[in-house]
């Protein structure tokens, strides 16, 4: 905690920046806008890997803190810092937007007057995902776990395809249920606060606090203030994971959003949830988090084999896809509630790696759609001598998705899976499922796009992959094979970290 | 044991993977375009760099020879691949006595399959595409031998099943072919997870993956004593990973379809190498199995019903790849009998024969399709005897391994399988007659394939007659290599019986395996039926000789094969050509029901139950608030008065619960 410095502040509100600097761009400059948020995301890119080397791996509490006074009378402050639970995601959040701007560059400025607003929303994004990853402050957390909704909102409710409405109201109001009882429960947590002495809303400070919990029935435990505070946080974030059967707004989301909206949603704003769970439900309420555990491994299981079925019957490919989120989500549910060292590191690793294979999928789903101007699995067919390069990184991402060996969703799931068994076997047996029926459906998307006979008789225009299109995917190419044969030069920096956290989580609920 | 540290695996391992890189990504890079590489170049590299694989394998094999050792191996740590929270796994590469064995036989029939392929696949657009994945899959395959920990030969176990997925299915444009890839990816990973809950059992008990650990622990008896109750859980679990890779019932569903890849991929994946991963990780594991009667004597009896299951429906098929699909299938049951009676090195010994064997009748049977323009229905030719006559003769020593005739490199593992499933203690009479009646259905459909194939009337059109043509030089070659292994390759091990006629000539193979296999001792007379080594040896070998010959003879004229075949055994037939109707039956109790269920779930509990309560909350919360639209006054000031009341009461609420 030595260590003050300006950086994860940069990393913040640098989009934010850019954001003012898009308002105030002149009506002419407007058909630049897409290369000023190319240069915004790589600039974040930059700041990223300048933040990947001043971080010190040995270290495994939070650093790089950066204190400013907000609310001193409520305790209140701008406190941001970094450790390597956030690092990975940070990391993620900077390497994948601009992947996420290249691969989803426009044909041409289509519905310029809006675009000014598009670019701010996409910039004040990311100030939002990086804001609640870097976020030491309670309530700072739940203020920019806040902010991200506002961009996804517009950019579903304006930009989004024919249901938006609906969609992006579900998706409103299904993540405000949530994040109001995460309000109410920070309150309460504040008042408590200041009842031991200090008025802090810092997470050091807070995460100190000891919550009653009382484990004699049922009863008494669902009653102790610590069961209720672990619920209101657990239900904000598992909506957002999406746990089943909180679930059901993703898909529509995911279809109405621009594929831009559906690359952040699938490759960080999903793991908001799951590093709150990481960050604050299960390390500040371990005993009330262990006491329930087993219920959230099930729902685990449950999503992983629901949400693959789910999957299996779609005909449309964004939604296929959107499904096969929630099935992969939920092996980090179990890897969180396993309570057990290396399934912890495996759900980090996981959420890292998801948002690999996820992002790009939906990346493949958008340069079909622009292309052919459809999302029926059943107009695709026989891609493959067209566009072989697209087919490439389409198996590419089909290979991280079903975690083959090599690539870097097994570096995810085994360990979730080998260490949940060491301690929740049967569980794990019907988890294992997953690792069928991903396959099942993953394959029979690929090839309802990529082979068979070609059925379209449209196929003279349908182009390849572009230069920036070719760029994303490669990039994504490289961390997934990286990953995939060295885990441990991308995720040695959390060793530390996760080491500590594991230990202290798992101490509090007793050996096992 | 002494471990010598070595570059040599992982340059044998990286050589293949650099020949993909090249076929895969620079050529197409540098040609701007896939399918513009010359057949020859894309040939000539992918043949280049496994044969380097072979050469340096051959330096290996040397290497462990000359050592002074009884458990020489070479060993490289590569790099770290995990490392957290107690799970440790070096990305660390061996070759020993067994792995090394296993190498020199994936680089060797390798080597001489791709090179086969240059010829074979000359005239396909796809060429570079298959020379790449070629490639890719003898690296995964090499990792799948050499990885020293089982992490890593899961790696190997994934990746050849990724390669077998896409070779498989190289044609995609054919929906049939893109199927079978498919099918045999998802019916891999059933096994594949009995493979990684075996390996997490394994952890829990050992807390460690690493191969050498495993097998030193087990020397340990206090290890053992804790390991028992779960030891036959463990290796049921990875012998339901073998069940799926190695195609036994009930997973090898797959493998007869799996022959609509090219038939080299049949030869190399399908025959030679991958389909044996399974007998392998038995072999490798061979201490641990030792442990559970329980679970070898269900390999034996899987192993045992495989063989004769496969070899039964081998008996009714036309198509000449399905003849040899299925009689693979039924020879890798040979396999798991001989690991289920506690014959591993047996297993390895037949493993290796037939490689040599059937890797021959696979290419061979390529090289008549080739000559037949595609044809692959054995009703459709006859009498390519004298069109084919390289292709002949060596698919005739092919056929003679295969059926065990005496002094044929078949003949001596066969042999030794039989007689160890009477002469080991953990051998069964009943497998004895099974794999008997294997054995002689084994020689029946080769010689029926032979006679349909190159004897008797000529069954095939005018158009192919004008094509027929013996194969080019460059696909007889590997042919003539082959069936020089095939027949000789059987007296690395000959039983002592004989070994003491040939001039003491010893069993090569049990002394080179010995220190790594576990391995028995043989008896002269059976235990579970008294029957001398001898009298198995000669009465297998005189049914053998019988049936291959009745093969041959019944059909070689065309009246019998339709007449007598059609009207005698029609019903038999006819549920043997239709493979005793088991792909029918896993699509009622297994497809079915999850196409069912997964529409069920998408179209009825997602939108009806879960979105149908989301919505159904959204409704009536509208409804109340028409309700209340009395209150709606259009007053700023008294919504926000409503709603820090609504707040306040939430909170007080709230805090009274909690405090």
């Amino acid at each position: 905690m030595e260590t003050t410095s300006c950086l994860l502040t940069w990393i913040i509100f640098s989009p934010l920046i850019f954001a003012l600097v898009a308002f105030f761009t002149p009506t002419a400059f407007e058909n630049k806008l897409r290369t000023l948020t190319l240069i915004q995301t790589l600039i974040s890119a930059v700041l990223g890997i300048v933040l990947y080397f001043n971080f010190d791996g040995v270290e495994s509490g939070p650093q790089l803190v950066h204190l400013v006074s907000w609310m001193p009378d409520w305790g209140i402050n701008y406190l941001v810092s970094i450790d390597g639970i956030s690092l990975p995601l940070v990391m993620l959040t900077a390497f994948v937007s601009p992947i996420a701007i290249l691969g989803t560059w426009p044909a041409v400025g289509v519905e310029l007057k809006k675009e000014k607003f598009f670019v701010m929303m996409l910039m004040l994004l990311q100030t939002g995902m990086y804001g609640t990853f870097l976020a030491a402050d309670m309530f700072l957390f739940y203020f920019f776990w806040e902010v991200v909704l506002i961009p996804m909102f517009f950019l579903i409710g304006i930009w989004g395809g024919k249901e938006r409405i609906y969609a992006t109201i579900k998706f409103f109001l299904y993540t405000m249920v949530g994040s109001l009882l995460m309000l109410v429960a920070i309150f309460f947590m504040l008042k408590t606060s200041s009842q031991s002495g200090t008025t802090s809303a810092a997470m050091f400070h807070l995460s100190n606090l000891h919550f009653a919990f009382d484990p004699t029935s049922f009863w008494t435990v669902i009653t102790s203030p610590q069961t209720l505070l672990f619920l209101a946080f657990a239900l904000a974030f598992v909506i957002k994971v999406p746990m089943v059967p909180f679930h059901t707004w993703l898909p529509d989301a995911h279809v109405q959003a621009p594929t831009v909206g559906s690359v952040f949603l699938a490759a960080v704003l999903l793991k908001l949830g799951t590093y709150g769970l990481m960050r604050i439900a299960i390390p500040f309420f371990p005993e009330a988090a262990y006491y329930f555990s087993n219920f959230f491994i099930l729902m685990g299981v449950i999503g992983i084999i629901y949400g693959a079925f789910c999957a299996l019957a779609q005909t449309d490919f964004k939604k296929l896809v959107a499904y096969s989120s929630v099935s992969h989500m939920g092996f980090i549910m179990i890897g969180l509630f396993a309570f057990q060292k290396v399934a912890i590191a495996g759900a980090l690793y996981q959420m890292i790696n998801h948002g690999i294979s996820a992002g790009g999928l939906f990346l493949i789903v958008g340069f079909l759609y622009e292309r052919l101007h459809t999302r029926d699995l059943n107009e695709f067919g026989g891609l493959s001598k067209t566009v072989p390069l697209m087919a490439i990184g389409f198996m590419i991402m089909t290979l991280s998705s079903v975690a083959l060996p090599g690539t870097n969703g097994f570096v995810g799931e085994f360990p979730i899976l080998l260490g949940a068994f060491q301690v929740k076997p049967m569980f794990v047996l019907f988890a294992g499922s997953g690792v069928i029926l991903g396959a099942v459906y993953a394959l029979k998307a690929y090839q309802m796009v990529m082979l068979g006979p070609a059925t379209r008789t449209d196929l003279d225009h349908l182009h390849d992959l572009n230069t920036k299109e070719i760029i994303a995917m490669v990039v994504l190419a490289i961390f997934v094979f990286g990953i995939g044969f060295f885990p441990k030069t991308f995720f040695w920096k959390s060793d530390a970290t996760l080491d500590h956290y594991s230990n202290s989580v798992i101490s509090k609920v007793g050996p096992q | 044991m002494e471990t010598m540290h070595s570059v040599l695996p992982a340059l044998i391992l990286i050589s293949p993977l650099v020949g993909f890189f090249i076929n895969g990504v620079v050529l197409p890079l540098s040609l701007k375009g896939f399918a513009k590489t010359p057949p020859n170049t894309a040939g000539g590299v992918a043949t280049a760099f496994i044969a380097f694989s072979f050469v340096l394998a051959l330096f290996a094999f040397a290497k462990l020879s000359g050592s002074h050792e009884a458990a020489p191996s070479l060993i490289i740590n590569c790099f770290e691949w995990f490392n957290f929270g107690g799970l440790n796994i070096p990305f660390e590469l061996r070759i020993d006595k067994l792995s090394g064995l296993l190498v020199l036989i994936i680089t060797g029939i390798g080597t001489l399959i791709h090179l086969y392929s240059t010829s074979y696949m000359h005239d396909d657009e796809g060429v570079g595409r298959y020379f790449s994945y070629l490639n890719l899959f003898c690296f995964n395959m090499l990792l799948l031998v050499m990885g020293n920990n089982l992490p890593l030969l899961f790696f190997g176990w994934e990746g050849v099943g990724l390669c077998s997925y896409l070779l498989i299915g190289f044609w995609y444009t054919d929906t049939v072919k893109a199927n079978a890839g498919k099918k045999a990816f998802i019916v891999n990973r059933v096994g594949d997870l009995g493979f990684l809950i075996g390996m997490f059992l394994l952890f829990k008990q050992f807390g460690t993956l690493n191969l050498p650990d495993i097998i030193n622990m087990l020397k340990d008896p206090m290890v053992v004593e804790q390991l028992m109750p779960s030891v036959t859980l463990i290796c049921l679990s990875l012998f339901v990973g073998a069940t799926g890779k190695s195609a036994q019932l009930p997973l090898y569903v797959w493998l007869p379809d799996a022959m609509s890849g090219p038939t080299p991929v049949s030869a190399l994946i399908h025959a030679a190498t991958m389909v044996t991963a399974g007998v392998y990780m038995i072999a490798r594991l061979s201490p641990l199995f030792e442990l559970s009667p329980i679970a070898l004597s269900v390999i034996a009896h899987v192993g045992a019903l495989t063989a004769l299951f496969a070899g039964s429906i081998a008996v009714a098929q036309t198509d000449i790849k399905k003849v040899l699909a299925y009689s693979t299938v039924s020879q890798l049951g040979f396999m798991f009998l001989a690991c289920g009676v506690g014959a591993y090195q047996t297993a390895v010994f037949h493993l290796m024969t037939h490689a040599f064997f059937k890797a021959l009748l696979f290419l061979g049977s390529g090289s008549v399709i080739h000559a037949c323009s595609g044809e692959q229905d054995m009703t459709k030719m006859g009498a390519l005897k004298k069109h084919l006559p390289h292709t002949h003769v060596t698919m005739l020593v092919g056929s003679l391994a295969i059926s065990g005739i005496p002094f044929f490199s078949g003949f001596f593992s066969k042999d030794e399988i039989l007689y160890s499933s009477i002469a080991l203690p953990g051998g069964v009479s009943y497998l004895f007659i099974i794999g008997v009646l294997t054995a002689i259905l084994t020689a029946f459909y080769t010689g029926r394939m032979m006679s349909l194939t190159f004897y008797g009337d000529k069954r095939y059109s005018h158009d192919v007659e004008h094509h027929l043509h013996e194969s080019p030089g460059l696909m007889i070659f590997p042919l003539y290599v082959l069936a020089a292994l095939a027949a000789f390759g059987g007296f690395l091990g000959v039983p002592h019986l004989l070994g003491d006629y040939l001039g003491h000539m010893p069993h090569y193979l049990s002394h080179w395996l010995d220190p790594v296999v576990a391995s028995k001792h043989l008896p002269l007379v059976g235990v579970k039926i008294p029957l001398h080594e001898g009298v198995v040896m000669a009465g297998s070998s005189v049914l053998a000789i019988i049936s291959y010959f009745a093969g041959v003879k019944l059909f070689k004229k065309h009246m019998f094969v339709k007449d007598v075949v059609g009207s005698f055994f029609a019903p038999f037939e006819k549920v043997l050509s239709n493979k005793y109707y088991v792909d029918e039956l896993y699509g009622v109790i297994v497809i079915n029901p999850i196409k069912k269920f997964s529409t069920i779930s998408a179209n009825i509990i997602d939108k009806y139950i879960f979105d149908g309560a989301v919505n159904g909350i959204g409704s009536q919360v509208k409804k109340i608030g028409s309700g209340l639209r009395a209150l709606q006054t259009g007053d700023i000031q008294t919504y926000a008065l409503m709603m820090v009341m609504g707040l306040l009461v939430l909170i007080f609420f709230i805090l009274k619960v909690l405090v």
